[in-house]
C-alpha cells in the first residue's frame, strides 16, 4: 500500500490494532468458558465445538470463494461466531443440527448481506434462533454437568417455582444449560481481559446487566439469579458488544444495552420462552440505525 | 382490571401478534415504503389513522345495521366500501393539508384501501366480539406495531444502501431475508399475553 493514494470513505487514519487481533482476542477470552463447557459436558461438548467453528468456517470460505469470487480473509471473525453459536447450544443437541445453525448464522446472518460489517444482526445469534423456533425441543432439552442425565436449567426451575440451586453453583457452573452460559465465573474472567484491553465497551455489559438486574430485583428476583442463570452474561458481554451491530455513539450503546436487559427480563418473567437474552439482544440489533440517529451529535456551530 | 385487559390488547396487537411480523398482513407498504425513515413512520401514522377510524366505523356498521337485520353475508363488501371511502376522505384532507408528505406517500396512499391490515384489523375485531373501546385500543396497537415494524426495517434498508451485498440478493430479496429475522427476533414476545 505504500505510496497508493487511498480513495474511499474516511477514516484513512488506521490504529495500532487491526481486526484480526481484536478477533484473536475475543476467542482467547472464550478459551475460558469453552474449557470450563468440555470438563462439565465432556466429550460431546468438544464435538459440538469443533464443528460448529469448522462449519462456520468452511461456508464462510467456500461462499467467499465460489460465490463471491474473492479471496477469503482471515480476520478471525468467522471463528468467534462458530464458537459464540457453539457456546450456546445444549449439550445434547445432534451435530447435524448445529452444523445447519452455523450455516444459516455464517450464511444468512452475515454472508448475504456482503459479508464482515455489513449485517445488521449478530450472525451468531441468527443461527442460534433460527435453530430454537425450528427444533424448539432438541434446543430445550437439558443435561446436569458431568453425569449427563437430563435436567433442567436454573430459568425453567424458576418458572415452575421449584427450589434454585444455590448461588456458588449458579456462579461457577455446575447447573444445567447451553454449553457456554453455566459458568459466570469464567465469562466474567473472559470479559474482564477484553475490557482491560479496551476491546469492549464497559457501558454495554453495565447497561444489560443493570438494567436486567433492578427489573428482576423489582420483580422479586435475586439478583445472583438474574445474573447467573441463563446466557445474560454471555450475551451481555461478548453478543451485544459485536462492534458491527451496536450503536456507535455512547448514549445510543447506553439505551441499546438496557433495551436488553429490560427486554430480557421480561420475556423469562411473563413471556413463552424461558430465556429471551437472545430474541433481545436481536431486537435491539434491529434498532441500532434508528438509536445511532436519534443520538447523533450535533455539530458545533452549524446553522439548520 | 378494565384498564389491565385494555393494556394487555395493546400490547398483543402491537408486538406480541404484529400485524406485519407475525399475522403477515400489510406486507406490501411494508416492502414498498420501507425506504426512508421519514416516509415509512408517516406512512406508519397515516395507517394507524385509517386503522382506527376504520375500527370504529366497521364496528358500528357491524352493531347497528349488519348484526341487526341479519346481513353478515355482507361483511366483506361493507367493510371494503367504508374503509375505501375512509381512505379517499383522508388523502384529499392530506392532499390539502401537506401536499409535500402526499407526494412522498404517493400510490401507496390510496393503495391503504387494499391493505389486507385494514380489511383484517376489522374482520378480527368482529370475530373477537370486541365492544368499541377495545377495538379502537386493538386498532391503535396494531398501527403501532406496525409503524415500528416498517421504521425498524427502513432504519436497516438505509444502512444496506452501502452494504456490499452479493448482485443476487439486492433489492427485494435481501429485505425479504431481513424481515424473516425481524419475523424470528418477534417471536421472542411469543406467549407474553395468554390470548
Amino acid at each position: 500500500m505504500e505510496g497508493t493514494l487511498l480513495q474511499g470513505p474516511g477514516p484513512h487514519i488506521g490504529g495500532p490494532e487491526l481486526t484480526n487481533k481484536i478477533m484473536w482476542s475475543v476467542v482467547m477470552a472464550l478459551v475460558p468458558t469453552s474449557l470450563v463447557a468440555i470438563y462439565l459436558f465432556g466429550i460431546q461438548a468438544l464435538a459440538l465445538i469443533t464443528t460448529t467453528i469448522a462449519a462456520a468456517v468452511a461456508s464462510e470460505y467456500l461462499w467467499v470463494k465460489y460465490v463471491r469470487h474473492q479471496e477469503p480473509k482471515a480476520d478471525g471473525s468467522v471463528i468467534i461466531t462458530g464458537l459464540l453459536l457453539a457456546l450456546t447450544l445444549p449439550p445434547g443437541l445432534p451435530i447435524w443440527m448445529a452444523v445447519l445453525g452455523a450455516v444459516v448464522a455464517v450464511i444468512l446472518g452475515k454472508q448475504i448481506y456482503g459479508g464482515l460489517g455489513n449485517n445488521p444482526f449478530n450472525p451468531a445469534l441468527v443461527g442460534r434462533t433460527f435453530l430454537l423456533i425450528s427444533f424448539p425441543v432438541a434446543m430445550t432439552t437439558w443435561q446436569a454437568p458431568l453425569d449427563g442425565t437430563t435436567t433442567a436449567t436454573p430459568l425453567s426451575l424458576l418458572a415452575a417455582g421449584e427450589k434454585l440451586p444455590n448461588w456458588l453453583d449458579l456462579f461457577g457452573g455446575n447447573v444445567g444449560g447451553s454449553l457456554g452460559e453455566t459458568s459466570a465465573i469464567a465469562l466474567l474472567l473472559g470479559a474482564g481481559y477484553l475490557l482491560w484491553k479496551g476491546y469492549i465497551d464497559w457501558r454495554i455489559p453495565c447497561g444489560v446487566l443493570g438494567s436486567a438486574g433492578l427489573l428482576g430485583l423489582a420483580l422479586g428476583t435475586p439478583l445472583t439469579v438474574t445474573w447467573f442463570s441463563g446466557g445474560l452474561i454471555l450475551g451481555a458481554c461478548f453478543m451485544a458488544t459485536d462492534y458491527v451491530t451496536s450503536p456507535v455513539t455512547p448514549s445510543g450503546r447506553w439505551i441499546f444495552a438496557v433495551g436488553i436487559g429490560l427486554i430480557t427480563v421480561i420475556i423469562r418473567e411473563f413471556g413463552g420462552y424461558p430465556e429471551g437474552v437472545s430474541f433481545a439482544i436481536l431486537l435491539m440489533n434491529a434498532a441500532v440505525p434508528l438509536l445511532e440517529r436519534a443520538t447523533w451529535p450535533k455539530p458545533l456551530g452549524v446553522a439548520k | 382490571m378494565v384498564l389491565k385487559g385494555l393494556f394487555l390488547i395493546l400490547i398483543s396487537s402491537a408486538l406480541v401478534n404484529n400485524f406485519v411480523l407475525s399475522r403477515f398482513l400489510g406486507i406490501c407498504p411494508f416492502l414498498g415504503v420501507s425506504q426512508k425513515i421519514e416516509t415509512a413512520v408517516s406512512m406508519g401514522w397515516a395507517t394507524t389513522l385509517v386503522l382506527v377510524v376504520s375500527a370504529i366505523v366497521t364496528w358500528s356498521l357491524e352493531q347497528f345495521i349488519l348484526l341487526p337485520f341479519g346481513l353478515e353475508f355482507l361483511r366483506y363488501v361493507a367493510y371494503i366500501l367504508v374503509i375505501a371511502s375512509m381512505v379517499q376522505v383522508i388523502e384529499t384532507i392530506l392532499a390539502k393539508t401537506s401536499p409535500a408528505l402526499h407526494r412522498s406517500l404517493g400510490i401507496f396512499l390510496p393503495l391503504i384501501t387494499t391493505n389486507c391490515a385494514v380489511l383484517g384489523l376489522a374482520l378480527l375485531v368482529a370475530l373477537k366480539s370486541y365492544n368499541v373501546v377495545e377495538a379502537a385500543v386493538f386498532a391503535t396497537g396494531a398501527g403501532l406495531g406496525f409503524t415500528l415494524a416498517l421504521a425498524l426495517l427502513a432504519g436497516i434498508r438505509e444502512r444496506l444502501e452501502w452494504a456490499d451485498i452479493p448482485e443476487a440478493f439486492q433489492g427485494t430479496p435481501i429485505i425479504l431475508i431481513t424481515a424473516g429475522i425481524l419475523s424470528m427476533a418477534f417471536l421472542g414476545f411469543a406467549g407474553l399475553v395468554a390470548q
